[in-house]
């Protein structure tokens, strides 16, 4: 094993009302409690873990990006990130510390194994990473390891394809092997699960379709990864497109994964909500 | 819009080059209503501050002060964009939802509390 390694993958929806039911002193409210348990194991065991770092893939959402310019993978490299004004003034979270020795050195090794990302040096951080970051870790003070944002185009059509994402995320496995200096790392995939914000059609979700979605990340990646974009979009709802920034967490991992952890809830606000945490297996290098 | 693979899903449009170039003042508009300042200018006088964007049609201006929301779809907007429109109204983002599925924002709420709209729903 190298010095730096991923040793799990994380996927966890972003979805910004958690955030501000947290903020806001909502998460026993009876709405809201199922939710909130349904992370607590994963904090426990996170606590445990103590990971270095998280490469944390999620989408901006017209916050730090706009129609001006839309990098379909942006990677932060900066010492730190902002929580964004998302137009009613930051989340009162701490301000996420970045890992620019990792994040630079993802950045060569991808474009060198020919993923053209792009580099992106001052960027404040919406909900779509902060919310995971909540989740995972509780109200604190401070963010207890360092972040290298990926941020994915998943708002303009058409956002890159499963297919790519699951091959970047093999990328990111192969970079990370490179990195000489120690870093123990996991790979955290936001987004999802089904839902649709927009339309006549507001408020679709798909539990038969998140299911095999989840039980596919173990079984079946490669399936996975052939989805087409409009079967997202017919089958899980316009936004549920997100899914696809999990084939880049579930792509950095070993070919052979155990799924430690699932939960799922609907719904916070109009989204199903979906986590699981998948380690590589016992015996995998 | 009429010949690509996802127009007939029904009750969505997606947001895809034809559509952002159609809406790209009108989500622009949206996107500045990030800053403060320009919250309160714009709830000071919706109209002086819409003639900032001298770009915006008037249909997308009309569609914006009377916040029809999926006529802002229509014309190009994105729903991530006009969800700035319904914060600087103080409005939740499932309200703007339910808005556009046609549903009180309680009739809403309950529909996902039960499940969500299936995927089997055809529009009618």
């Amino acid at each position: 094993m190298s010095a730096a390694h991923i040793f799990a993958g994380i996927g966890a929806s972003h979805v910004p009302a958690i955030g501000a039911a947290l903020d806001l002193g909502k998460a026993s409210e009876p709405y809201w409690a199922p939710l909130f348990a349904g992370f607590a194991p994963t904090r426990e065991w996170i606590a445990r873990e103590k990971p270095d770092a998280l490469i944390l893939v999620y989408n901006d959402h017209a916050s730090a990006f706009s129609l001006e310019v839309i990098p379909t993978f942006a990677l932060g490299c900066a010492a730190e990130f902002a929580p964004a004004d998302e137009g009613w003034g930051p989340r009162k979270v701490p301000v996420v510390k970045g890992d620019p020795a990792l994040a630079w050195h993802l950045a060569e090794a991808l474009i060198l194994d020919e993923f053209d990302m792009t580099i992106v040096n001052k960027m404040d951080v919406d909900h779509g990473l902060t919310v995971p970051l909540s989740l995972l870790f509780g109200q604190v003070d401070a963010w207890p390891c360092t972040v290298v944002p990926l941020a994915v185009n998943v708002i303009q059509y058409p956002p890159p394809t499963g297919k790519r994402c699951y091959a970047l995320g093999k990328a990111i496995r192969r970079a990370v092997a490179s990195f000489p200096e120690a870093r123990k790392i996991a790979i955290v995939g936001t987004g999802g699960l089904s839902h649709q914000l927009q339309g006549p059609r507001a408020g679709l979700i798909n539990r038969d379709w998140d299911a095999r979605f989840l039980d596919g990340l173990t079984a079946d990646p490669e399936a996975l990864s052939r989805i087409p974009h409009l079967d997202y979009v017919r089958e899980a709802g316009s936004e549920g497109i997100e899914m696809v920034m999990w084939l880049i967490m579930r792509g950095a991992l070993e070919e052979q994964v155990d799924e430690l952890y699932r939960f799922y809830h609907v719904p916070a606000s109009s989204t199903a909500v979906g986590h699981i945490v998948l380690v590589n297996r016992a015996g995998s290098p | 819009m009429t010949d690509r693979a996802f127009d007939d899903i029904p009750g969505t449009l997606l947001f895809d080059g034809k559509r952002s170039r159609l809406g790209y003042h009108l989500n622009m508009f949206c996107m500045s209503l990030l800053h403060a300042d320009n919250r309160a200018a714009f709830k000071h006088d919706e109209d002086a501050y819409l003639a900032r964007f001298p770009l915006l049609t008037a249909e997308q201006r009309a569609a914006i002060r009377g916040r029809r929301w999926n006529e802002m779809l229509q014309l190009g907007g994105n729903v991530y964009y006009t969800a700035k429109l319904a914060a600087t109204d103080g409005l939740p983002v499932a309200s703007m939802s339910a808005a556009m599925a046609g549903l009180p924002p309680e009739d809403y709420v309950r529909m996902m509390v039960g499940g969500g709209r299936s995927p089997a729903w055809t529009g009618r």
